[in-house]
């Protein structure tokens, strides 16, 4: 076991102070970059009607959405016996596309592929930059930590919060590398700063060794795959609940109604939401099962036993079904769109009140949270 | 968002419906109350629909939460009883709802059952369709490829010399190296086509998923039949041995006998706990436990030493033994008032409070005349404040002190009724010695020893000692709830993350002697990256035929980006595949073959 060093420890509360407030900059940047491209998305939009008004006459389209729609169609009749009755296609490719020819025009939203547009957003890029500041800061008050204590950085409610925070800011500046989700800042990093706080103000724990029942290699390795899948989860949990919001601003503007939400031009259709977060929460739901699993597998060898219903593994399973019922939902008809974005939603709160109430306030053999 | 959700095909032809039963059974289910077989029929559908199947789980979601809102049996029968008891009003009516044994519940039970009685019909006749399926060629070819969500057109010029038979040859050729399963139709026709798909392994994995699941299920409820688990205490010196007698408390399974018990061995030589002398917030907290043990996994086989930890148990005999719990047991030796030894040997004494603050009840039924009782608490490093309050100032022995109240007259053991060691019923008994009486209380320390008032006898104090408490768990079905569980994992990746396609070649040639080629490409499910397979078959094609693979064609085929399912149309842009007419008849012929007339 290692010595504990508080010298560490004290090091390491400064950074994720610091990071904190950095973060707190990159928000309010983050924030000003929706208010303000939204008004110059409108500037364009206004501009790109007027130019589409000009040319309606000479062109006539053909309207392409229509055509891939039935096209997707062609081979469905023998697809039918692989389902039980009721299965629904999922939302493919196919069908993506003819609804991004629909929703296209009035009500624009962002480009649906999540792809970096070529036009500079200075404010995003000033967040972004902000943001990597912070999480490099982050980064460091997480790793003087687990130097400070000499083992991982998450054995109590402190650790998981701080640590899972960072989780979450590195898994969003990964997925942006790739993807412009830069229209999540605002709830990442509002969200990022909100857990460094409550783990400071409520939480703090001076950096200490842990109980033996923790001492295992298992918690690095369960612990570890949860607070992943977990940050995922808070990936998507945002995108549902953007969904449900461009979903209804979608409906509104095809029926003529105003356009009320004008930042959430930033953002991409309903459906390009669904797409992406139902890949992202696929990736978590196998994370879950792991946790699940070595959760078991570890309650075996610490408690003989590798299922007891125990509080937190009956909010695991809990989370598990929900998220099992979310990826069925998506293939079932009448149940993909809306509600499936409502089941992720309610399996995120499911997480987080797994995290936070069951830790606090309900007694089990998980109680170690170090409160 | 309804567009997204494909209209369900046409009506399919009748000898289609035929080797279909979900079809049929589902245009059944459209109008029921077709007798009572056809209400059965009707039902089952209902049963393994998927809606049905998601509506369970997420009961099954719900039904697990009381489970976590109030005490379980299983897990705390004496908390149970005292929240009956606290709750007068409905703490009963709970009971009578099950709420103390949801997991066990009639309730809980039957959503599980049903649920997987629904996934039964669900998955059986899924494998057996994709059985077929895996056996079967690969659908014909649709008359219009141009409607497929993936299209492109290659043009190989004339005097490349690779008429249309030769064309379909190579991408067959190609597509089989890619792993797809091809068939080439009417390659001596004018339009030669081939269909090919791959991708089984995603349904093969969807199959194992579920399938393990019930293994899952079935392995944990073995386990419950045939698994049994017990505890016993040992203080250091101490040997249990694995036969019924030696357990303190035992819990069989349904259908365990009693010789399923392997008679092992394994005693207790030492234990010792490292204490955090570091951190503030900890001072004083156990940060290690080390049990050295002696084992034998037969009375008879050779001993082996072996260390017992938290989180890392001994197996022997079939069973884990379990670091559960410690203690401190102080060693007495107490004469009776013939100055015979009436008890000699540690007492366990139970955890109270911080610092290992703990209870001691001592009962000596054999000391003479009188029967002996003392109670009281043992502190491994006494403090006494002043108000008189003792208290234990750490968790090693740095001032070990027993403090006792004595008692003496029947302790009622002789009447057979259990009795807890760990509690002394004082009510029958005469008090000796405690604070209040003139004798006063009883406070030892080591090596000493004190005299009981009334020549009742002698208490002496030898020593301390520790003890453990272990749990010893046997049960059959966790290997193979283990194996399920692996399994369904790998089940669920693959399910996840193969892809299922379809890939459609046509090529014919035009008057001009130019030969025309054009691909499609359908996924079964979600595929994000059916254009980036576009890309890649394209590009396969272009450099087989030699041709630069950005004139190649007349239409500009889908975007060159990978994934994402709308991205290969920006929206609103102009001049891209959505905008431009895709050509009807790419390839100059007949429209559509009368094969493929049907599809439409
Ligand atoms: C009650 C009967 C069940 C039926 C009829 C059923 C049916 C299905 C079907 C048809 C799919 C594939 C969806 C697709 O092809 O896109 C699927 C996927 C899935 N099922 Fe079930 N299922 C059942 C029970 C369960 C249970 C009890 C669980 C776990 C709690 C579960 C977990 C999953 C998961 C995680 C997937 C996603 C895998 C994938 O997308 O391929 N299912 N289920």
């Amino acid at each position: 076991m290692l010595a504990i060093n508080e010298t560490m420890g004290q090091y390491s509360e400064l950074f994720m102070l610091l990071a904190a407030g950095t973060y707190t900059v990159a928000f309010i940047a983050f924030a000003w970059d929706l208010a303000k491209s939204s008004k110059a998305l409108l500037a364009v939009d206004l501009k790109a009607a007027a130019a589409a008004e000009a040319s309606a006459a000479a062109t006539s389209k053909v309207p392409v959405g229509a055509g891939v729609g039935a096209g997707a169609a062609v081979d469905r009749a023998d697809s039918d016996v692989s389902g039980p009755a009721g299965r629904a296609e999922r939302p493919s490719s196919a069908t993506g596309r003819a609804s991004n020819g629909a929703v296209a025009g009035a009500g624009q939203t962002a480009d649906a592929g999540m792809r970096y547009a070529a036009e500079r957003r200075v404010p995003a890029r000033v967040a972004v930059a902000l943001t990597v500041l912070g999480a490099v800061i982050h980064g460091a008050g997480v790793v003087t930590r687990a130097f400070g204590a000499g083992r991982v950085p998450w054995g109590n409610m402190y650790e998981f919060l701080t640590t899972g925070a960072f989780v979450a800011v590195a898994v969003f500046l990964l997925v942006l590398i790739r993807r412009d989700l830069r229209f999540l800042g605002t709830f990442v990093v509002g969200l990022a700063i909100i857990m460094l706080v409550a783990a400071s103000v409520a939480y703090w724990t001076p950096v200490g060794h842990l109980v033996p029942a923790l001492q295992s290699y298992w918690l690095v390795i369960h612990v570890s795959i949860a607070v992943l899948s977990s940050a995922l989860f808070t990936l998507t949990f945002a995108m549902s609940a953007l969904q449900l919001v461009q979903a209804h601003r979608q409906k509104t503007i095809a029926s003529g109604g105003a356009d009320k939400l004008g930042f959430m031009r930033l953002v991409p259709s309903a459906l390009s939401l669904e797409n992406l977060s139902y890949r992202i929460n696929a990736i978590a739901f196998v994370g879950w099962t792991f946790t699940l699993m070595f959760g078991a597998i570890w309650a075996e060898k610490a408690w003989g036993r590798f299922w007891g219903w125990d509080t937190k593994e009956v909010w695991t399973f809990v989370i598990w079904v929900v998220y099992a019922g979310y990826l069925h939902a998506r293939a079932t008809r009448g149940w993909t769109g809306t509600r499936a974005a409502w089941l992720s939603i309610v399996g995120y709160l499911c997480v987080v009140f797994n995290f936070t109430i069951v830790n606090q306030f309900f007694n089990g053999l998980h109680s170690y949270s170090g409160l | 968002m309804s567009e997204r959700v494909n209209e369900k095909k046409k009506p399919a032809p009748a000898d289609n419906a035929a080797a279909n039963p979900v079809a049929k059974a589902k245009a059944e289910a459209a109008m029921p109350a077709l007798g009572f077989t056809g209400m059965l029929r009707w039902a089952w559908t209902q049963l393994t629909s998927m809606r049905t199947a998601l509506f369970l789980l997420l009961l099954l979601a719900v039904a697990a939460v009381p489970g976590s809102l109030f005490p379980q049996r299983p897990a705390n029968p004496s908390i149970v009883t005292q929240y009956i008891a606290d709750h007068p009003d409905y703490g009963k009516i709970l009971d009578s709802l099950q709420l103390y044994d949801v997991y066990s519940s009639a309730w809980f039970s039957a959503i599980y059952i049903l649920l997987f009685i629904s996934l039964i019909g669900c998955v059986v006749p899924r494998a057996i369709a994709h059985y077929k399926a895996m056996r079967s060629q690969p659908p014909r070819t649709p008359a219009r490829l141009s409607r497929l969500p993936e299209y492109g057109t290659l043009v190989i010029p004339a005097d490349a010399g690779i008429p249309a038979s030769d064309a379909i040859a190579d991408a067959a050729a190609k597509l089989k190296k890619r792993g797809y399963r091809v068939d080439v139709r009417d390659d001596d026709g004018a339009r030669p086509s081939l269909g090919a798909e791959r991708g089984f392994l995603k349904e093969v994995g969807n199959l194992v998923f579920h399938t393990s699941l019930i293994g899952v299920l079935v392995s944990v409820a073995a386990g419950g039949l045939f698994g049994y688990s017990g505890q016993r205490i040992l203080v250091e010196g101490d040997t249990f041995v694995n036969t019924l007698v030696g357990y303190d408390q035992f819990t069989p399974g349904t259908n365990f006998q009693s010789s399923q018990l392997q008679p092992y061995s394994i005693q207790l030589d030492k234990f010792q706990i490292t204490f955090d002398r570091e951190s503030k917030g900890k001072f004083g907290q156990p940060i290690d436990f080390k049990a050295d043990v002696t084992t034998r996994e037969t009375p008879d086989a050779p001993a082996e030493k072996q260390v017992l930890k938290v989180n890392d148990p001994v197996s022997l005999g079939g069973t884990s033994i379990y670091l559960t719990g410690n203690g401190y047991a102080p060693v007495v030796t107490i004469r009776d008032g013939a100055g015979n030894v009436a008890m000699q040997g540690p007492v366990v004494a139970k955890l109270q409070g911080d610092n290992y603050y703990s209870s001691v009840v001592i009962k000596v039924p054999d000391a003479k005349p009188d029967q002996l009782g003392f109670a009281g608490f043992f502190l491994p490093t006494a403090f006494v404040t002043e108000e008189g309050v003792s208290f234990s100032g750490d968790p090693e022995l740095i001032n070990p002190q027993l403090t006792l109240n004595s008692y003496f007259g029947d302790l009622g053991l002789n009447a057979g009724s259990p009795q807890n060691v760990f509690e002394l019923d004082v009510k029958k008994l005469t008090p000796l010695n405690a604070r209040n009486l003139d004798a006063g209380g009883i406070t030892l320390a080591p090596g000493t020893t004190y005299t009981l008032p009334d020549g009742k006898g002698t208490i002496s104090f030898d020593g301390v000692k520790r003890y453990i408490g272990v749990d010893i768990h046997h049960n059959p079905g966790q290997l193979y709830a283990l194996i399920f569980a692996l399994l369904a994992v790998a089940g669920l990746v693959t399910s996840l993350y193969v892809n299922r396609r379809r890939v459609w070649v046509r090529t014919g040639t035009h008057p001009d002697g130019r030969t025309m080629v054009e691909y499609g490409l359908l996924a079964r499910g979600e595929d994000h990256r059916l254009a980036a397979e576009a890309e890649i078959i394209r590009g396969l094609l272009t450099e087989e035929w030699g041709l630069d693979s950005r004139t190649a064609s007349q239409t500009a085929p889908s975007g060159p980006e990978d994934n994402g399912p709308a991205e290969s149309v920006p929206s609103g842009a102009s001049g891209d595949a959505a905008t431009e007419s895709r050509p009807e008849d790419f390839i100059q012929s007949t429209a559509g073959s009368s094969e493929s007339k049907k599809d439409q």
